[in-house]
């Protein structure tokens, strides 16, 4: 048994347990800090790992390493990565310095790391509910706030029952096809010509669940109440790791069951419109910061599923190269949020970013980039995704499909825009405190990395397509 | 022989099922459950799976029940105002449950395996190696991935438990246990002979412990800090 496939995530379960022991055993009055720069450490570390993974799989049938989870993988680990810097930050001035923060947050990149590698509905569902209970936990971790627990029940409760909807689909594909890994669903995908009612309905059952956890848009209902609740520093690693892990999911089961492209095809264009126009509509009326992330959230999936929906390696390798920009640019602009603070106090209206522009520029700067790039405006990193995702998708013969993605981006270029206008164009209110070295830090390279993705385009794309090529000929 | 056992365990589920719906004591009514639980079992047996007939007894009787009467014995429940809508919620259920028996035929009378699926699936060999081993190896070895992220799982739970709900407050009075297994008699006793027909007010009083609880209390979880010598009671007397 080829066990040693799975080594990151065996090094990064142990590297949280260590940090578990050294919280508890340490005699310093709080361990929060110097529990955080060891996780950081156990990230990066596992990080190498991570892309120096052979190809191949182990545990007879149960996980899988490919070109494609090693992509993915590296897309986790950096998540979980700046969302643990940004944390300590946030967390010191919020007084959710617990040690237990660090050791959640590898935890749940653990469950987002295996569900990458799944090739088994088991594995899969296991690996999903390691990384959802421990964001259940990272969401109400701020328990006397009322928001962060209302948040964290929330999650709970609508998780839970994804889960519940979830298993149904995997119980009735059990059922139908006699095995739980992706290749028996395959097999019976391929050897029958006529697919019983049962299967459809469990895949289907199977793409709610999934869905839900990437909030596109029939099961969007929990994004903005959850972001607006949770941690700031939680919010960023929930808009990232979770999504890309569900996303990688999606894209290897819908590659698995190529005999049935032409069926998921409708569902994945219908939630794919719907999302990119509920999301980028619904983030017109919102005043705080966080709610408009979460309908952007919502906005940024659609376009990543245009490039799912189309089936093809150049449209996965698009929707891959759309979530790694979205990476970055996302984590980026929550740094932002974090840094508005005024008088120690957190505050998240977007008027309080008024006059930003005279009081920080530094941090308006990184803000405005940020913005332009989420609208797709050209050299930033935001414009290439949604511009190899269209691409693919018209050289599909999706074409209404990528027209309507054009008009509801330039919908949503209206409210990223109102931000930057706000920031430059009104009256200034106090300027906010000064903010530490790890958010200046993050912000900037964050910056950095959206300006220059059209640097980085030509291994990117090479990466990207390597790890869509993968996929699509298993 | 196996017959006769099957139809007599079969016999005592069914009564004993029947008796926790409608017992009107809630503890009689977890009792009958064990005993549902134990004739459970032994239908596990009578089918060749010893294993989980004693993982039935053990977990369900055992451990759940046990839970369960500790429930019921401290809760106090009303079962008299749980009955109060049987009358009136009776057709209803009655409808449940004729849907439901009318599918269970239709089941048991359609009843077809897909014989493609008979291949794909495959059973282990009952008759080679006893199921205990079966099951053994398919989740130690097998599934040993899923087996330890369960076990990662359960680990999250049990942070999140103590994470969300484990308050320091001051009020909270906690040792610190090494000083507790460091300290020696001498430290808190003072070994005094009495003699005979003398009470506590000839030998001088009342004696306090040399050094007293909050000197092994952990630090802020009791009166005051573990450098101070005086005693509570002490301070009382000076009238501070």
């Amino acid at each position: 048994m080829n066990w040693t496939i799975a080594i990151p995530e065996i090094v990064l379960s142990i590297s949280g347990l260590f940090i578990l022991l050294f919280g508890v055993v340490q005699k310093k009055e709080n361990a929060f800090f110097s529990c955080t720069i060891l996780s950081v450490a156990a990230f990066i570390t596992v990080g190498f790992l991570a892309l120096t993974m052979p190809p191949g799989g182990g545990y007879l049938g149960l996980f899988i390493s490919d070109n494609f989870s090693r992509f993915m993988k590296f897309l986790i680990i950096l998540g979980g990565l700046l969302s643990v810097v940004l944390s300590l930050d946030y967390n010191e001035g919020n007084n959710t310095n617990q040690f237990e923060f660090p050791v959640l947050i590898i935890f749940s990149t653990v469950g987002a790391m295996i569900m990458t590698s799944a090739c088994n509905l088991m594995t899969l569902y296991m690996g999903l509910e390691l990384s959802s209970l421990a964001l259940y936990i990272l969401c109400s971790f701020d328990r006397d706030n009322v928001f962060s627990t209302e948040s964290g029940v929330k999650y709970f409760v609508l998780g839970s029952l994804a889960s519940g909807l979830l298993l149904y689909g995997m119980s009735l594909l059990y059922g139908f096809s006699g095995g739980l890994g992706f290749d028996d669903i395959q097999r019976v995908l391929t050897t029958n010509s006529q697919h019983s009612a049962g299967f459809v309905i469990g895949l289907v059952f199977v793409l709610i669940g999934l869905c839900f956890k990437i909030s596109a848009v029939p099961f969007h209902m929990w994004t903005p109440d959850v972001y607006q609740g949770a941690p700031t520093s939680v919010t960023t690693f929930l808009s990232t790791v979770p999504k890309f892990a569900t996303f990688a999911v999606l894209l290897r089961i819908m590659t698995t069951s190529s005999g049935f492209t032409h069926q998921w095809q409708i569902l994945i264009e219908v939630i794919a419109i719907l999302s990119i126009v509920i999301g980028s509509i619904g983030a017109i009326a919102q005043i705080n910061i966080k709610r408009m992330m979460a309908y952007s959230s919502i906005a940024h999936m659609g376009y990543a599923l245009i490039g799912l929906a189309t089936g093809t390696a150049a449209g996965v390798s698009a929707a891959l190269i759309y979530l790694a920009s979205y990476l970055f640019m996302n984590v980026g602009t929550f740094a932002v949020i974090i840094a508005m603070r005024r008088k120690g106090r957190f505050v998240e209206s977007i008027h309080d970013l008024a006059g930003l522009g005279k009081t920080d520029s530094a941090l308006a700067v990184a803000m405005a980039i940020f913005m332009f790039s989420m609208a797709g405006v050209p050299p930033l990193a935001g414009f290439f995704g949604k511009f190899l995702v269209f691409g693919a998708a018209i050289s599909a013969h999706l074409m209404w499909l990528a027209v309507i993605g054009i008009v509801a981006s330039i919908i949503g270029a209206f409210f990223y825009l109102r931000i930057v206008k706000i920031m430059y164009f009104d009256q200034s209110v106090e300027s906010f405190d000064q903010h530490s070295l790890s958010l200046s830090f993050v912000s900037f390279g964050m910056g950095i990395v959206t300006v220059g993705f059209c640097l980085f385009m030509r291994p990117i794309m090479v990466y990207g397509f390597m790890a869509a090529t993968s996929l699509i000929k298993m | 022989m196996t017959v006769i056992l099957f139809y007599v365990f079969a016999a005592i589920l069914i009564v004993s099922a029947v008796m926790v719906v409608s017992a009107r004591n809630s503890v009689h009514a977890a009792l009958f459950l064990v005993l549902a639980f134990c004739n459970a079992a032994g239908l596990f047996l009578i089918a060749g799976a010893e294993f989980l007939a004693i993982m039935l007894i053990t977990i369900y009787a055992g451990a759940v029940m046990i839970l369960f009467l500790f429930v019921v014995m401290t809760m106090n429940t009303n079962l008299v105002q749980a009955r109060e809508g049987v009358q009136r919620y009776m057709p209803l259920g009655l409808l449940v449950a004729g849907v439901l028996v009318f599918e269970l035929v239709m089941v048991a009378l359609n009843y077809k395996i897909d014989p493609k699926i008979i291949d794909v699936v495959s059973q282990p060999n009952l008759k080679a190696i006893p199921n205990t081993t079966a099951l053994g190896s398919a989740i130690y070895t097998h599934y040993i991935l899923l087996f330890q992220i369960s076990g990662l799982v359960l680990l999250v739970a049990m942070i999140g438990a103590i994470v969300l709900t484990l308050r320091h407050r001051p009020i909270n009075r906690r040792q610190n246990i090494t000083r507790q297994h460091m300290r020696e008699p001498v430290q808190t006793l003072e070994m005094k002979s009495v003699n005979l027909n003398q009470g506590v007010e000839e030998n001088g009083g009342f004696l306090r412990p040399k050094d007293s609880y909050y000197g092994i209390a952990e630090k802020d979880s009791f009166g005051p800090s573990p450098g101070d010598k005086m005693d509570i009671t002490e301070k009382r007397q000076k009238g501070e």
